[in-house]
């Protein structure tokens, strides 16, 4: 292992677009036991997390579990209290930011206001003392690669929210990072403007194959574009996986609850499978007994004609190709069931309910 | 019009009162300078340009001189000392701030005598280390236009999240000279301009300092001259309001021009 800081490229390029020229490039980044202290509080608890060349691994969780403090540990922001962090093979943990040879994007808008766009995205390349012609010709590249080369010689204060935030990202890639970060770069965006922009970050993502570690709260967004997810709870990694995994097979209840959408209901742990209403559904964690609460996906229950469980209709949404509707059990459990648009259901309606087979998560009942 | 505002008439009444509040005695001493005899003449502004006066005039070019290169002291201990301070406390130190904005702004509170008694031991040792030059009266200059540097850079600091723009500054490879110098000071320019504009002010208006620490500057000069020649004081001191008006001028545009640009 090296110590020394990672030297910044700055290669010159003669392809179309310099940026693509680099395709399949990644740089693998590996977290070994980082802890990190503000004061007496510990945020991250010796977090540990691989990632490979070219992968797009998303940090998942609710505010304040200390992704955005793990990634801000790997841009050199922050200074572990323990651990190392790795680039390569290289040790990057006192390697200053300006020295990590990084792409990051932030969540508030981080363009610099008295820049023109095109010297917004040149700053990086001008900094590795790239001349100044082909620095703009990169800068063109990049810019063209978010779509955006048409407003080059606009200062920021003229964009949408979601120009500069492709801006930014233009700017985080013009470089040729090792590695791209995003601090939740979406989070500031409406809704329509965020998922466009999220398929572009992966687009561009999966041409360019350079190494990305994405800092998101929102779940939809984590599974719609990452090769792999690390769940983040209390500053430990709950549990790292591929979206389907995460969302099929989730190992914790927290995982459970935070990826997707679930009911709770009560069921009698029997080891390597549970018993709800009657029906016996496999386990996907650890086997349990006795009392449990169950976390069943909308999409596993069924409205059924017979057998089944009573409930009563307390809500129908209509969300287009499918209606979720809330109903309630006879033993008081809330239960969402996704059903086809076409099985119309008005509030207390009388129906019944059941389960597929599907592993579920359980927990002991609170 | 809401409830609140004033009506049309009571902002006019305190428009006027507060404009003849400072023009009357400026219109005053307007007035006095083309005083002559029973009647009225430029005689005494064309007297600035006599040869014949230039000699009991004198006082009043050295007191500038020493004025303008205190001014360039002084902004430059607020652009290099006060502004790299106030980025290093807003960046790195958050939690000094209460503290340092109650250092930086104590000499608003502190009278220039009371200020003059605790420096005068410290310029004693002053002199002998530096001399006794008019430009050493920068370092006191520097501590009384704190209150004022402080407010026009913070109100700038306060409008640009500079610390997103520096991190990522740095993430684009930059260190952090390059920061602050292609960064931050840009984005602060409107804080930075008013902060030495105001700085340039108070050195050519203060006074009480220089007197009683016996150094000679403009305000100083210009109650040597008045002692021989009234008129010429009251000239030059109308020179020095317009000189200051021109500056706040100089700084409402700059802000102005700056407003719109970022509104554009």
């Amino acid at each position: 292992m090296t110590t020394s800081p990672i030297p910044v490229r700055a290669l010159p390029r003669t392809s179309e677009n310099s940026l693509l020229a680099e395709a399949g490039t990644g740089t693998r980044v590996e977290f070994r036991g980082i802890v990190k202290d503000y004061g007496a509080t510990r945020v991250l608890h010796g977090l540990d997390l691989d990632v490979a060349p070219g992968e797009f691994v998303s940090l998942l969780g609710p505010s304040g579990c200390g992704k955005t403090t793990a990634l801000r540990v790997l841009a050199g922001l922050e200074q572990a209290s323990a651990g190392v962090v790795l680039l390569g093979d290289a040790d990057v943990s006192a390697v200053p930011t300006n020295r990590r040879d990084i792409g990051m994007v932030f969540q508030s808008y981080s363009l610099f206001p008295h820049l023109r766009v095109v010297d917004n995205v040149a700053f990086g390349l001008l900094r590795r003392k790239v001349a100044k012609a082909e620095a703009a010709r990169r800068s063109h590249d990049a810019l063209a690669l978010v779509g955006l080369d048409h407003l080059a010689d606009r200062f920021p204060h003229q964009l949408s929210g979601g120009q500069q935030q492709r801006v930014a990202l233009a700017r985080a890639l013009v470089t040729e990072p090792r590695v791209l970060l995003l601090d939740e770069p979406l989070s500031a965006l409406d809704a329509k403007v965020r998922v466009q922009l999220r398929d572009e970050i992966r687009r561009i993502q999966l041409r360019l194959g350079i190494t990305t570690v994405f800092v998101t709260h929102d779940q939809e967004e984590a599974l719609a574009v990452s090769d792999r997810i690390a769940v983040m709870n209390a500053g430990r990694i709950e549990q790292i996986g591929t979206p389907e995994e995460l969302y099929l097979l989730p190992a914790t209840p927290e995982v459970a609850a935070f990826v997707g959408l679930s009911s709770l209901v009560p069921g009698i742990g029997e080891g390597a499978s549970v018993r709800v209403w009657g029906q016996s559904l496999p386990v996907s964690g650890e086997a349990v007994s006795g009392e449990v609460d169950v976390f069943v996906r909308p999409e596993n229950v069924r409205l059924v004609a017979t057998d089944g469980t009573e409930a009563t209709v307390q809500e129908s949404t209509f969300l287009g190709s499918f209606r979720r509707t809330l109903v309630k059990t006879a033993d008081g459990a809330m239960v969402r069931v996704q059903h086809p648009a076409s099985e119309r259901v008005e509030y207390d309606d009388r129906v019944r309910i059941a389960i597929d087979p599907e592993p579920v998560s359980v927990r002991p009942r609170r | 019009m809401n409830g609140i505002a004033p009506s049309r008439v009571t902002r006019w009444v305190i428009g006027i009162l507060v404009g003849a509040f400072f023009a009357i005695p400026m219109l005053a001493t307007l007035l006095y300078t083309f005083r002559d005899g029973d009647g009225f003449s430029p005689v005494h502004w064309a007297a600035l340009f006599d040869p014949a006066k230039t000699s009991s005039y004198a006082p009043i070019w050295v007191g500038l001189g020493n004025s303008l290169v205190l001014a360039v002291v002084t902004v430059a201990i607020v652009l290099f000392l006060l502004t790299p301070t106030m980025i290093l406390v807003h960046l790195r130190f958050p939690r000094l701030r209460p503290g340092f904005e109650f250092l930086v702004l104590l000499p608003i509170s502190i009278p220039a005598i009371v200020l003059v008694v605790g420096l005068a031991p410290i310029y004693q040792q002053l002199g002998r280390m530096l001399g006794t030059g008019a430009w050493t009266l920068a370092f006191a200059y520097g501590i009384t236009v704190l209150p004022f540097a402080y407010r026009a850079i913070q109100a700038s600091i306060d409008a640009v999240d500079i610390r997103t723009l520096s991190e990522a500054a740095r993430s684009l490879g930059a260190g952090w000279a390059t920061i602050v110098l292609r960064v931050i000071a840009p984005n602060l320019r409107t804080g930075l301009l008013a902060a030495s504009l105001i700085s340039v002010a108070v050195v050519l208006g203060e006074f009480t300092i220089a007197s009683l620490l016996g150094r000679q500057v403009f305000q100083t000069a210009l109650v040597v001259v008045k002692n021989t020649d009234a008129y010429a004081a009251a000239v030059f001191t109308l020179l020095a309001l317009a000189f200051a008006f021109v500056l706040l001028i100089v700084i409402g545009l700059a802000g102005r021009s700056r407003t719109r640009k970022a509104g554009s």
